[in-house]
């Protein structure tokens, strides 16, 4: 098959994701506001409550506004990842997966360019959160923003592969409720997003122990460091493997000989 | 065109060069902590701590002389001033200083030193040359901020305990007038003209600005942080820029510096530092600040045009005061 026919796959796959974003006013309004309301209202009421002490990337002391932003922008990746797998589950009740999957590309290009597709639409709704967090006095330095680029997609292809696997596994729209609960908030909760991990040592180590094995710590941190125009070297490969792995997974997922979903009928 | 590109290229190296992109020099920033009996040296290139002496005890107050040769320590404990001598960095020589010295000012003459001595109740003045206190001046009870005047004619100390601002006439070395203020002065400073005089007021919670003219009071400054206690403010240090716009004042426990633009008297804005702040220096041609952080035991930098913390350098125990060298 020629290149322009996967090009042409990829910018259909891309084109029908960004339309769906910016159609669905309420999503693009929710996916900014579920953020701000955390910074703006969370926040202010646990200015005091993160303690005194300075942590890599931070060079000085913070107020806990800073601190929370890579964690909200974690958060805004993790939301799109499971509302594009939500729209999976639902493009296959309606039968245009059918479409999509009928085409001539292997299946496996196209799951991965709804993956960036997913991955690049999130870039936009984090770069509108932090222009906005700007005026609530969050200001990475400008360097920041531009390393802030990759290591927010190379995240949110990590969470969108969790997403594309989980909406492999689901068979009805329903049953997308119990993903909420058991993999979105434990994951975003159990993770460095909202506190630091030695906070969270000095209040239950069994937990701290589950928050740095959490792969959206890693995430996060990724997002954290770059934000600041730092690298954490462990952050990235940890975000890179389980990637690898959660896409591999997926891919192998919705081949309809191996898929896991076919072993469970 | 090729000129303006080697200009634009050399600049940029410039830039990448100097890690900050402040004024190059070997600026040194002496800090001296109260608990470890020690002076911290920071290099102000790189905000490394590059060098730990020890001195006597409980080193408070630490001042220049004004050739930079020498440093004046207060060891509170030690009932004495120290003079360091930079070249060799070792304490050459002690002055007599009464009991209990804490802060003190060099008189523009670069000769006598006025230091208020906070158990006794005196203002000492000891000149540098002769290593001999010259007078001695009753005051009210806990002395403890001390300024003097650019044209020299006044020394002015506060009382802890007696609230009031002591104006000392350096000529005959009297007491001449006292001006009520805030609860628990700390700390007084001069403008540059010398026509003002800011006091912080610890307890009160206030700095009052007073007019030297009349030696009244003409402006009292109150400060409000969200989420902050209003007992936790508890202003101490001051610094005002040459350029007449800033002032900055250490907020104490409320772990902020107070920015006051000093055309309105209206604070701008307040700076998140480390815990417990006290004292504060300007460095490199004033385009930083440094201010001690007793009870995190760092020192926070300040970057004046953006108003923004930049950094925070752990340090001894208890660091209190702070002096800058510039070579």
């Amino acid at each position: 098959m020629r290149m322009s026919a996967y090009i042409n796959g990829f910018r259909g796959v891309l084109l029908r994701e960004l339309l769906r974003f910016i159609h669905q006013r309420s999503r693009l309004l929710a996916s900014l506001v579920r953020p701000l309301l955390w910074l703006v209202v969370f926040a202010a009421g646990f200015r005091a409550a993160l303690g005194i002490a300075i942590i890599p990337p931070y060079e000085t002391y913070i107020t806990y506004e800073v601190y929370i932003v890579p964690g909200l922008v974690g958060i805004i990746v993790l939301f799109n990842a499971m509302q594009s797998s939500l729209s999976m589950v639902y493009d296959r009740e309606m039968g245009s997966m059918r479409v999509l999957l009928t085409s001539p590309l292997p299946r496996a290009y196209l799951l991965i360019c709804k993956l960036l597709s997913g991955a690049l639409t999130s870039l936009f709704q984090v770069f509108g959160f932090l222009l906005i967090a700007r005026l609530f006095n969050v200001n990475p330095p400008l360097f920041g923003y531009l390393w802030v680029l990759p290591a927010t997609l190379l995240g949110a292809l990590m969470l969108g592969a969790l997403g594309l696997l989980l909406s492999s596994l689901i068979r009805q729209l329903e049953n997308f409720a119990g993903v909420m609960n058991f993999v979105v908030f434990p994951m975003f909760f159990l993770s460095s997003a909202l506190y630091p991990l030695w906070k969270m040592r000095e209040a239950n180590e069994l937990i701290y122990y589950i928050c740095a094995a959490n792969p959206f710590t890693h995430a996060v941190e990724l997002i954290r460091f770059a934000l600041y125009a730092q690298f954490n070297a462990q952050a990235f490969w940890i975000t890179t493997i389980t990637a690898l792995i959660l896409t591999g997974t997926a891919i192998i997922s919705y081949d309809p000989g191996r898929g896991l979903l076919q072993r469970k009928r | 065109m090729k000129r303006r590109l080697l200009i634009s290229l050399t600049s940029l190296c410039m830039t990448i060069l100097l890690p900050h992109g402040y004024a190059s020099g070997a600026d040194l920033a002496y800090i001296s902590n109260e608990k470890d009996n020690t002076l911290s040296v920071i290099d102000l290139n790189s905000f490394d701590v590059v060098n730990t002496i020890s001195v006597g005890l409980r080193p408070r107050g630490i001042t220049f002389s004004h050739d930079q040769k020498q440093l004046y320590i207060c060891a509170s404990d030690s009932d004495s001033i120290q003079v360091m001598d930079i070249a060799s960095l070792q304490v050459i020589s002690d002055l007599p200083s009464g009991e209990d010295p804490e802060q003190f000012a060099l008189h523009p003459n670069g000769q006598h030193l006025y230091i208020a001595n906070e158990d006794s109740a005196v203002v000492t003045v000891v000149d540098t040359q002769s290593r001999e206190v010259i007078a001695q001046v009753d005051v009210g009870i806990e002395p403890e901020g001390i300024a003097v005047s650019p044209d020299g004619k006044w020394a002015v100390n506060t009382s802890e305990t007696t609230n009031m601002l002591h104006w000392i006439d350096t000529s005959t070395f009297t007491l001449v007038d006292n001006t009520l203020v805030g609860q628990r002065p700390r700390h007084v400073e001069f403008s540059d003209d010398g026509k003002i005089l800011w006091a912080s007021s610890e307890i009160g919670g206030t700095v009052t600005v007073v007019d030297v003219a009349s030696r009244k009071p003409m402006k009292i400054i109150d400060f409000k942080i969200p989420g902050v206690h209003r007992d936790r403010i508890q202003p101490v240090g001051i610094k005002l820029t040459k350029d007449g716009r800033y002032a900055f004042v250490a907020l104490g426990p409320a772990n902020h510096i107070a920015v006051i633009d000093r055309t309105t008297y209206e604070v701008e804005s307040y700076l998140l530092v480390g815990r417990r702040v006290w004292h504060m220096a300007f460095a490199k041609d004033q385009q930083l600040l440094l201010t001690t952080n007793g009870v995190s035991g760092d020192v926070s930098v300040i970057d004046i045009e953006d108003l923004e913390v930049i950094k925070s350098i752990k340090v001894g125990r208890y660091p209190w005061g702070v002096a800058v060298s510039q070579k």
